[in-house]
């Protein structure tokens, strides 16, 4: 027999029987069917199943399922509000920093756990948020602009 | 000559853009398959050579849950590209550490994996080779005893008795009278070692055979066609009845070019019909249970007149293949017929060797070949600049090759932008200015290095595409290059939009499957662009065609009176007559006489490069060796530590002519994620290997550069030399951006430190030992000088 756990997952409450080996990475991907945590090492090296848990950025393998009792997640699905992309989104998209896009929706988040507690970065605060997601497509320049962009935008909407 | 384009030569979004970033991008992984899917999981040599003296799976079998077990007993069939050498699994032998033995497939992959420990399996250890050099010593164990047997493409040539699988030489001129006449020649040797490619998405495949015999494979695969062709072959399948279907590839870079670890998962589901089988490899199998990149030992010699003018070159190339070397093999003949670089040189001598080594699988990764030689033929120029004293822009300003010159297998040049590049690259780090002012304790050195490449591949390789349009007059794009993060959709997408005068928007591109989509050989060697591209165009203007013919059908009057713009077919002279495509492309028009004519508009097209010769075998000359060559530059300024080794990169610049950039942000985005992987490579990874066994599987120990890594600044540029069998005068661009990043780097160290680091990757550690070699030599010829002095 599982343990059942609770967890909120982009604004949804859902109730999964889970394992005791299994990862929230694992619930996330074959029980909730939300792909976008890509499975890369399972080892929390890639930071491609990174996700935001208690608003912090996670590797979602290294997450034991049972730990994530009573979380709240999101993914890089909650980021597109009313059809419209979130400007982290927007800027990726804008600047070259989709390739294989593989790498994308953990770098989403991670930037995502950044701005949410620091809305005014440095680009040295970029680049050590993103420093535990692996990329091998764009040589990371795009990204750190695009984020930089995005907070840019952000500021100006916000003000 | 230059043509008015709208969406060609714009940096528009990516056609992917959206979908990864909202998360609706879908890998073979994120596909579901129900709960009928199971496991697969592979038992792997522990050895790198030995005979295998007994497999029992017996009681594998018997492990409740499990479905099928399989090895070489049960399938035994060859597979390959170029040279059929490599069995599906282990046959009477492993040659790798990794190399499949057996396979099981299981409800969950906890029972898999439970049940390869119940694999009994009797090897008898036999000596291995993990020297390329050695692998060609007299008396040295012979890898493939069936070399002489091996089915192989017409233009590869296996040495039986020997470790060689092919030999490629180039004897062009005269270079012992040659480097007689030389007033300065260098002579060193270059080491690379294995890499893997690492691409973040590990392999993953899925397959099924159902009850009435019809195979489905899903696959993170560069070469959806390549698989059906060698499955097929393989299997003895039907090409009809197999379907290869291949969604987004999350980084290839070569990985995932022909077929791996297919060949292991399509066995398992025949034996588990109707249920499909997954097999989706660790991070720890990816790094040497798939392709690895070869290894390379370059001897160059190079030899230059008074006036710097290269009168010679004798370069030998010895290739760490691996195991197995059914796709790697052609590495031979792309660093043979590039063998010089990009420099006009009258007299060469060139062998370029595969040797066959119990080491992981060589095959293609990013550049084939060309990453590895010019990290020691560009050091090499530098070393004889240095001696020579002359400045290194300078050099190869002066022996750069332009259109109409011979390159090295005497075919003519066409015309290209290197010499552009060279200074463009060097301009951009202000090379004519007085270096900046390192911090105490440091150097700054700059360096620089070109390049060339050719795609390497059959002669035949060819390109389809198909393009439907749709009640509303959008359209579906077919092709089969593979999406990968290089851009292929977005700019297949422009060139047809632009042909068929409609918005860039109204096209959707699609991944391939091979029961729909056109035929393409492979997403390798930076060909779709220009191949594909060539397809696209044609069926664009095939689907225009159509279209125009019954426009001036229902006006009577003459094509050339026509265009179609902005989803408009319209008058030239009288832009108020138009008729929308949205009411003519799936209805059809009436014409003059009443009857409706047309019905849905399908464009196709078609490329095949006409024109690639054979080369002389004992010569390696001919007309035409390669479709064409792409050309750049790369300039590196950095800062190091002389106490510690530590490189700092300040600035790096590179130009590359791209002929046409269909989209300029795409070719500057490539140049920047090669100039990432150049220095990642350059500077950080290795697959260390002791007697065969990898030791760094993972990737805390297998280490890559970070963000942290990268230059403080990068100045990527690209300059338009048309290519003039490429769609809109373009050529690819992808792999070349890394080619020249570490010998760049290289010739910076030199010349920050007077140290030349001959072995990638350019460690600390190296850098260092370098510095306390250089300070014990000067220490020992001062003591001599003393020595000498005091005898006077």
């Amino acid at each position: 027999m599982g343990n059942v756990i609770n967890l909120k997952v982009n604004g949804l409450n859902y109730s999964v029987d889970v394992e005791l080996g299994e990862t929230l990475l694992d619930v996330l991907r074959e029980k909730l069917d939300i792909t976008s945590p890509k499975r890369g090492c399972e080892m929390g090296e890639c930071g491609a199943c990174t996700v935001i848990m208690n608003d912090l950025a996670v590797n979602s393998c290294l997450v034991l399922a049972i730990e994530a009792n009573n979380a709240e997640i999101y993914t890089v699905e909650s980021l597109k509000k009313n059809g419209k992309l979130h400007p982290l989104q927007k800027s990726f998209v804008d600047n070259g920093a989709i390739q294989c896009g593989f790498c994308t929706p953990g770098m989403l988040m991670s930037a995502k756990a950044l701005i949410d507690r620091n809305p005014d970065p440095t680009e040295d605060d970029i680049k050590e948020a993103i420093a535990g997601n692996i990329c091998r497509c764009t040589g990371y320049k795009p990204i750190v602009e695009a984020i930089k962009k995005a907070v840019s935008t952000m500021k100006k909407e916000g003000s | 000559m230059s043509v008015k384009t709208r969406v060609v030569g714009t940096s528009v979004s990516r056609k992917d853009a959206l979908e990864k970033v909202t998360g609706a991008a879908k890998f073979v992984d994120d596909m579901k398959f129900g709960p009928g899917l199971l496991h697969a999981k592979l038992l792997r040599s522990p050895y790198p050579h030995a005979r295998i003296i007994k497999i029992d799976t017996s009681k594998a079998e018997a492990l409740p849950g499990v479905r099928a077990v399989i090895s070489g007993k049960d399938f035994n069939q060859y597979i390959g590209l170029y040279l059929l050498d490599r069995t599906l699994y282990a046959v009477d032998k492993v040659r790798y550490v990794g190399e499949p033995v057996a396979g099981v497939a299981a409800e969950t992959v906890e029972i898999a994996e439970d049940a390869l420990k119940l694999i009994d399996v009797e090897y008898e250890e036999l000596t291995g080779i993990f020297d390329p050099e050695d692998a060609l010593k007299p008396g040295a164990p012979i890898l493939h005893e069936k070399l002489g047997e091996y089915e192989c493409a017409p233009f590869i040539f296996p040495q039986p008795g020997t470790n060689i699988s092919n030999y490629f030489k180039v004897r062009k001129g005269d270079v012992d009278s040659a480097f007689k006449q030389c007033a300065h020649i260098t002579e060193q040797e270059y080491f690379v070692p294995h890499l893997q490619h690492t691409p973040l998405e590990t392999h993953v495949a899925v397959a099924k055979v159902d009850d009435a015999g019809l195979y489905t494979l899903w696959t993170s695969s560069q070469s959806p066609f390549a698989q059906r062709n060698l499955l097929a072959k393989s299997l003895e399948i039907p090409y009809h009845k197999l379907r290869v279907i291949t969604p987004y590839v999350g980084g290839g870079f070569g990985s995932k070019a022909g077929v791996s670890i297919e060949g292991c998962v399509i066995p398992l589901a025949i034996k588990a019909s109707p249920r499909p089988v997954k097999l989706h490899l660790t991070r720890e199998e990816e790094f040497y249970c798939t392709f690895v990149r070869q290894g390379l030992k370059a001897k160059v010699k190079i030899g230059v007149d008074s006036e710097g003018r290269i009168l010679a070159m004798e370069n030998t190339y010895y290739w760490d293949a691996g195991a197995y070397t059914e796709y790697g093999v052609n590495i031979t003949r792309a660093s043979g017929y590039s063998s010089t670089g990009p420099y006009l040189v009258p007299n060469v001598k060139a062998d370029s060797y595969c040797c066959y080594t119990n080491h992981p699988v060589g095959g293609p990764m990013r550049g084939f070949g060309m990453p590895e030689i010019h990290w020691a033929i560009e050091q090499a120029i530098d070393t004889i600049c240095c001696k020579i004293g002359m400045d290194p822009v300078e050099f190869r300003m002066k022996n750069a090759l332009k259109g109409g010159d011979l390159s090295v297998t005497g075919g003519v040049m066409h015309p290209n932008g290197l010499k552009k590049c060279i200074l463009k690259a060097a301009q951009d780090l202000s090379w004519d200015q007085p270096k900046p002012k390192a911090g105490e304790g440091r150097k700054i050195g700059r360096g620089i290095a070109a390049m060339w490449k050719a795609p390497a591949m059959p002669p035949d390789a060819s390109s389809g595409a198909i393009l439907k349009f749709n009640e509303d007059a959008t359209v579906n794009l077919l092709v089969s290059g593979m999406e990968i993060g290089q851009g292929t959709h977005t700019v297949m997408a422009q060139m047809a939009a632009e042909v068929l005068g409609i918005p860039y928007e109204w096209i959707r591109v699609h991944t391939p499957d091979t029961d729909y989509s056109p035929y393409e050989w492979q997403t390798v060697a930076s060909r779709l662009t220009w191949s594909m591209g060539n397809a696209v165009v044609k069926a664009a203007e095939d689907a225009r065609q159509q279209i125009l013919e019954l426009a001036a059908n229902h006006w009577g009057c003459g094509l050339e009176e026509l265009d179609i713009q902005n989803g408009m077919i319209i008058q030239i002279e009288d832009p108020g007559k138009t008729i929308p495509l949205k009411d003519s492309v799936i209805y059809g028009i009436r014409g003059k006489d009443g009857n409706l004519r047309g019905g849905p508009i399908i464009g196709r097209g078609n490329f095949i490069p006409p024109d690639v010769t054979p080369l002389d075998r004992e010569t390696g000359q001919g007309p035409k060796a390669v479709v064409h060559f792409t050309t750049g530059a790369q300039a590196a300024e950095i800062e190091v530590d002389e106490e510690t080794g530590r490189i700092h990169l300040r600035k790096i610049s590179s130009c590359y002519d791209v002929g046409k950039a269909i989209n300029p942000l795409n070719v500057i985005c490539q140049s920047i994620g090669g100039i990432y992987m150049g220095l990642s490579t350059g500077m950080f990874e290795q697959l260390k290997m002791h007697n065969g066994t990898p030791l760094n599987n993972n990737l805390s120990d297998y280490v890559t550069a970070t963000v942290a890594d990268m230059p403080d600044e990068i100045f990527a540029s690209f300059v338009e030399v048309p290519q003039a069998d490429g769609p809109f005068g373009a050529r690819g661009v992808g792999e070349h951006t890394m080619v020249p990043t570490a010998p760049a780097i290289a010739n910076a160290i030199y010349d920050a430190l007077g140290v030349r680091i001959r072995s990638m990757p350019m460690t600390p550690e190296k850098i260092v030992c370098a510095l306390k070699q250089k300070r014990l030599e000067s220490k020992d010829k001062k003591k001599i000088e003393q020595a000498f002095a005091s005898i006077e």
